[in-house]
């Protein structure tokens, strides 16, 4: 390839990849600027949330359930090497709650709702749906993207906080249930372990985080894509991709902020 | 009808003496009111050029025609008169107002007072009949809700679908989604009604039924309607005023009369659907004999 050719095809590909930022930028500063209309919005927020969290709850609590198990007996196998099976609670706990948690149900939220997303809002621009809005003197960013917003930002976060807990009672039924480790001693432990701020606060920082990027992801790819089938099917798979890219890059930045000292 | 057997009953030249006469007193008393302008306009996406200079009158409480071959972006010509896309240079009045340059607050009062039909009809898959005729009544309106299922069952009513109204979007036919949105397109009152494309892949039926219901909701309801549409028999059936657009212009306007008695063959081949003609049939290639035989072969 021609050198020359190669500098512009470089240049081209950044000035194209900071303009799709800066218009991601402004898609979600004009979905969400707004004085809120509680009236309106609330309920739009609440559906979404059922359509974009509940529904997603099957996949996270069943994941949840067999990765707690999976780290308890894992966990367990080594630990009773040395003797010290009684930390198997902390271990656990403290594995969902600082990474795994915020980190997989993030992925798996990518992977469940965000791909919904993008396919829903991309067969509403294919289908004019979106332009019909406008045309009605309704501003589709206000209407269809800001509450399916709110509603991923507000999900991820409790849907995280579900995954962690039964992963723990998956570890409980491995650990107590069928290793035999003492009840009380795995309760307690875990319980002195588990700090507030250190270790909830934090893995609600997260979530709330990949939260946001997940679902911003899923809608700007939503929204702009190509109005065809092809179209589609591609912003489907890059909002996987790149919100799972995303969701890992951004879990070592604040992995590295919140425990690096 | 009777009129144009007059016409050509006459000699050639008093024929013509008629027709620019007749053109003279009708195009001043259709485009006497207009309610939209389009002027000067110049549109293009990328390399290509859709509009080079095009301008039209769309005159208040009549029904105007957009025509023209596929693919010469009719829907786009629609989408700027409703500030859903912005022109290179030019403007669009609506009633006066340059669309282009109003905020977006004043731009969605101006939308306020005209809807538009899409060609897939762009209803709300999410919600039922009766939910997406009353979508904009509630957001807009501030009626109370007993009033707004008046008003809903008789938008309803005038497209024949008060039986459907609890049917999903999904559950309905071509025909039947074109007019729940036409009852939405409605709902609100406008003064203007854009149609893009409204006979487009219908049965015969249902498109009898869209051109009854265009031009009697023009009638009763003193609409200014703007069909964008290919099919010639219906328009010409319907349209008080028609354009028709090829090579990014304007090549014939004037009424239905005037353009079938017309002598553009560009015009004449479009009216008449000729395979071949001024547009050529074949997309042009090299020399056909020479690309059989060449070398690669």
């Amino acid at each position: 390839m021609n050198p020359i050719n190669l500098i512009t095809a470089i240049g081209r590909y950044a000035i194209e990849l900071v303009g799709s930022y800066g218009k991601a930028g402004l898609m979600l500063w004009r979905a969400i600027a707004h004085i809120p209309r509680p009236k309106k919005g609330l309920p739009l927020v609440i559906k979404q949330m059922y359509v974009l969290g509940v529904r997603s709850m099957v996949i996270i609590l069943v994941s949840g359930l067999f990765i707690g198990m999976v780290l308890a007996l894992q966990g367990y196998n080594i630990l009773v090497d040395f003797g010290t099976e009684d930390s198997l609670g902390p271990m656990v706990a403290l594995s969902l709650l600082r990474e795994l948690g915020p980190v997989v149900t993030a992925l798996l939220f990518a992977g469940r709702a965000g791909s919904a997303l993008t396919a829903e809002i991309g067969l509403m621009k294919s289908t004019e749906q979106l332009s019909s809005l406008e045309m009605m003197a309704i501003d589709p960013l206000r209407q269809i993207i800001a509450p399916r917003f709110w509603a991923g930002v507000i999900s991820m976060p409790l849907l995280a906080m579900m995954f962690s807990l039964v992963g723990i009672f998956g570890g409980h039924l491995v650990g107590v249930e069928w290793k035999g480790i003492d009840t009380g001693a795995f309760w307690s432990i875990l319980q002195a372990s588990i700090e507030w701020r250190e270790d909830i606060v934090n893995c609600l920082i997260k979530s709330t985080v990949f939260g946001v990027v997940v679902t911003w992801i899923a809608l700007y790819r939503g929204y702009e894509v190509q109005p065809n089938p092809e179209g589609i099917s591609r912003a489907t798979t890059s909002t996987v991709v790149q919100a799972s890219l995303a969701v890992l890059a951004l879990d070592f930045l604040l992995t590295a902020l919140m425990f690096g000292n | 009808m009777s009129n144009i057997h007059v016409k050509f009953s006459l000699p050639f030249h008093a024929r013509m003496a008629a027709i620019s006469s007749n053109i003279m007193s009708d195009t001043s008393t259709v485009l006497q009111n207009p309610l939209v302008e389009v002027n000067n306009l110049a549109f293009s996406r990328g390399e290509k050029v859709i509009y080079d200079d095009i301008s039209l009158t769309i005159p208040k409480g009549k029904v105007t025609a957009i025509m023209g071959p596929s693919g010469i972006g009719k829907t786009t010509l629609l989408k700027l008169i409703g500030a859903q896309l912005t022109p290179d240079k030019g403007e669009v009045l609506f009633d006066g107002q340059n669309m282009h340059t109003l905020s977006r607050t004043e731009l969605y009062q101006v939308r306020k007072r005209m809807s538009m039909l899409f060609q897939s009809g762009a209803l709300f898959t999410d919600m039922n009949v009766f939910d997406n005729v009353a979508f904009a009544l509630r957001e807009h309106s501030g009626l109370p809700e007993t009033i707004i299922r008046s008003i809903v069952l008789m938008k309803l009513q005038a497209v024949g679908l008060r039986g459907a109204a609890f049917m999903m979007p999904s559950e309905l036919s071509g025909g039947m989604q074109r007019r729940a949105a036409l009852a939405r397109a409605i709902a609100l009152e406008p003064e203007m009604v854009l149609y893009d494309e409204p006979f487009a892949g219908q049965d015969p039926i249902s498109m009898g039924m869209l051109v009854k219901l265009i031009r009697e909701l023009s009638d009763s309801l003193k609409l200014t309607s703007v069909v964008v549409s290919h099919d010639v028999k219906e328009v010409l059936g319907i349209a008080d005023y028609v354009y028709v657009i090829a090579d990014k212009k304007v090549i014939a306007k004037g009424t239905p009369e005037q353009l079938r008695a017309s002598d553009n063959p560009q015009l004449l081949q479009f009216i008449q659907g000729a395979p071949d003609g001024p547009v050529p049939f074949h997309y042009p290639a090299a020399d056909y004999q020479q690309e059989l035989l060449s070398e690669s072969n």
